[in-house]
């Protein structure tokens, strides 16, 4: 499957969610991590390489989806246990199983690790996050434990450095001599009898609890100041994501702009000069320019979720968001679609139900996500005045407005799939609040550089390409030598538009704003970047071309046809990538096709509410 | 007496988990998270809305269970710990 040789010994890392696996993996592989999908599904694999120093061997390392047992609930626990097994299509079974256990929470990983015991492969077991379990006074017979087990057993402190040095020493013993475990239960025996067992034998714990959770969830968790401490630490982030993120985007632009210039003057004038100014330069750093945002919203939400945050966020919500047919499972991936929906949509992996995953999916591009933040931002400064309403900016409440209006539609279309649902049986919860931890900065930066690249990848493959395609479209045919008006009416773009206006003139989009939509389908915020090339491209002379377009819409657009575009961009169905990531996690034309049409309907009617509307309050 | 009756903070000990209909894998699935008999079980907190979800501490973990989920653990009678 990979790269590595056929000599090379494969390593798994399974264990309980929370058990810092992730954080064991980092530590032995370092930088040395490819991230991936399992065929056929999206489960994320990742795989590195641990290289020992002492034994000159190196590892091929694979990082298992969390699970709670090998009876699969969910789509992630299905491959951990078919990997284990060794059953998995296209997967070549690990040699050794490293089974991570969280000491402070034996009662529970320990069943689990007699249960990939019980595989009879061979197995180390890695007593993880001792030193937590040293603060608390956890004392835990490593000896005694390795005897009953019958599989060697080490400590490891993930999240300090060299603390899997023990670990790294036994699985070159393992690679030595791999021998399978010296213990096994008879068929059928109860694994939560043997586990109470070996605790009794080898654990001592002075309290069940850490006190710092209890009186943490004390507060976190109650109903009033629970709730206050939710929007509180959802305030910060948003407040974050716009005030520090703007240096950086400034920054930016202020480089693609530059950069655009040296390039614009170092070459002859011609359609090379064009394609790589106005085409290629502007058009990828017109995207690029979210990098700051998506990584300033992820490093939060990385940071909630590394710290244990994150689940209390869902125990808090689940029962609005049952009501309104979601889980509070669903609260993390609709977080993260305010940054990006795809890895939204991704992160719905871990609802276990079926039913809720796919209501989460469907509505999460419902979510404002920081693509059309461009659009908003460019409308609101065109059409809304900035005039001080109390304590609040006018500008600031409109762009809130948008951010409630979305959130709202998502769950009202969750409320109506609900209602239509045939299969209305019990939906789980059983949702593991793990200790409170603070997060490592090398998994907070691994898991950052991971979301950049995914981001990245992105705007080098399709929008580079419907960033070029956009401009072929606008700049060929040439008008012919006795052309009136402007050039831009005889491409194929402005045929294109002018077909497409006829359609969207009820909602008051002119054939400028009908272009911007196609490529805006490759992404969102490039239609704002379309919106200007087709301005400046369309301009009689070069004066209007050089303006700024700002101005330029708010002389030329109604303010109700600026309503109802930025109405428009709530729903805004046409994202490519999205609908792509719908097909892969869904497995179905089916359900994309659903959510197309879904998101196109309510736009357009939304749209077409709103322009009549200000239309006839005389805003037209 | 089952999980959702049993008042807040009061430690009690697990009897069995009840299976709805053939199949459950939900029950299943809380056997597996360690509602098993003889395990100690308390009420650590309840959602801010009509007391959903409940926080259950069950061994050393915390899990957040919907009502109904819960009503599925029944209790040994008088049994505090």
């Amino acid at each position: 499957m990979s790269a590595a040789d056929a000599s090379t010994l494969r390593l798994a890392l399974v264990g309980n969610p929370n058990c810092g696996k992730t954080a064991l993996f980092n530590q032995l592989t370092g930088s040395r991590q490819k991230v991936a999908n399992y065929a056929g599904v999206t489960v994320e694999r990742k795989e590195g390489r641990l290289h020992s120093v002492a034994s000159g061997r190196s590892y091929a390392v694979l990082d298992l989806p969390g699970a709670y047992s090998l009876h699969a609930a969910s789509l992630d626990e299905a491959v951990t246990r078919d990997v284990c097994r060794g059953f998995y299509p296209g997967e070549t079974a690990p040699d050794v199983l490293v089974c991570v256990v969280d000491a402070t929470n034996l009662r529970l990983h320990l069943r689990f690790a007699l249960e990939v015991r019980e595989l009879g492969k061979p197995m180390i077991l890695a007593v993880n996050m001792m030193d937590a379990a040293q603060r608390r006074g956890i004392a835990i017979d490593l000896a005694a434990l390795e005897r009953e087990l019958g599989v060697p057993v080490v400590e490891t402190v993930a999240v300090r450095h060299g603390g899997a040095r023990a670990l790294v020493e036994t699985i070159d013993a393992m690679a030595a001599q791999p021998h399978e475990p010296r213990a096994r239960l008879a068929e059928g025996a109860d694994l939560h009898a043997e586990t109470r067992r070996l605790l009794a034998l080898a654990v001592a714990m002075p309290t069940r609890t850490a006190k710092v959770d209890d009186a943490l969830d004390r507060w976190l968790l109650h109903p009033v100041f629970g709730l206050v401490a939710l929007i509180v630490v959802m305030f910060l982030i948003f407040q974050a994501v716009y005030a520090w993120a703007t240096p950086l985007m400034d920054l930016i632009e202020a480089g693609t702009g530059a950069v655009g210039e040296w390039v614009g003057g170092a070459l002859p004038e011609g359609p090379l000069n064009s394609l790589l100014v106005d085409g290629i330069i502007a058009g990828v750093g017109g995207v690029i320019v979210f990098l700051p945002q998506i990584l300033i919203l992820f490093a939060f939400i990385l940071a909630l979720e590394e710290s244990g945050y994150l689940p209390r966020a869902a125990f808090l919500l689940d029962r609005m968001m049952a009501s309104a047919g979601l889980s509070g499972r669903s609260f993390i991936p609709l977080l993260s679609s305010f940054a990006c929906a795809i890895p939204g949509i991704m992160a719905t992996r871990s609802i276990q139900d079926p039913r809720d995953r796919l209501a989460t999916i469907l509505v999460a591009p419902l979510m404002t996500c920081s693509a059309r933040l461009p659009v908003y931002a460019l409308l609101i400064g065109a059409f809304v005045p900035q005039k001080q309403i109390g304590v609040f900016n006018q500008q600031g409440l409109v762009l809130f407005g948008l951010y409630a209006a979305g959130i709202l539609s998502a769950l009202l279309v969750s409320w109506v799939m609900k209602k239509w649902r045939r299969d209305k049986s019990e939906h789980p919860l059983l949702l593991e609040l793990p200790s409170y931890r603070i997060p490592h900065p090398r998994d907070l930066l691994i898991g950052l550089w991971e979301r950049a690249m995914i981001f990245l990848k992105r705007v080098g493959g399709i929008i580079l390409a419907l960033t070029v395609l956009l401009w072929v479209l606008l700049s060929f045919p040439a008008a012919p030598a006795d052309a009136v008006g402007p050039a831009i009416d005889y491409s194929f773009a402005g045929r294109i538009g002018h077909a497409m206006a006829v359609f969207f003139a009820p909602l008051g989009f002119n054939w400028q704003i009908c272009i911007a939509l196609i490529p805006g389908m490759a992404a969102r915020e490039v239609a704002v970047s379309s919106l200007a090339t087709v301005y400046a491209l369309s301009a009689a002379d070069d004066d209007a071309a050089a303006q700024a377009l700002t101005p330029l819409i708010s002389d030329g657009w109604s303010l109700a046809t600026a309503l109802s575009l930025l109405v428009w961009y709530i729903y805004a169905p046409m994202c490519i990538s999205t609908l792509a990531t719908i097909k892969r996690e869904t497995n179905s034309w089916k359900q994309m096709g659903y959510a197309t049409l879904y998101l196109f309907a309510l736009a357009y009617a939304a749209s077409l509410v709103t322009y009549q509307v200000a239309r006839a309050l005389g805003a037209g | 007496m089952t999980l959702i009756e049993l008042p807040w903070r009061t430690p009690a000990i697990v009897d069995s988990v009840e299976d709805r209909g053939p199949q459950d894998s939900i029950a299943r699935r809380l056997r597996e998270l360690g509602f098993v008999n003889g395990e100690e079980v308390e009420i650590v907190a309840k959602g801010p809305l009509g007391a959903e979800p409940l926080l259950v501490q069950v061994g050393f973990t915390r899990f957040a269970l919907r009502r109904s989920e819960a009503a599925r653990i029944r209790l040994r009678n008088g049994a505090a710990a």
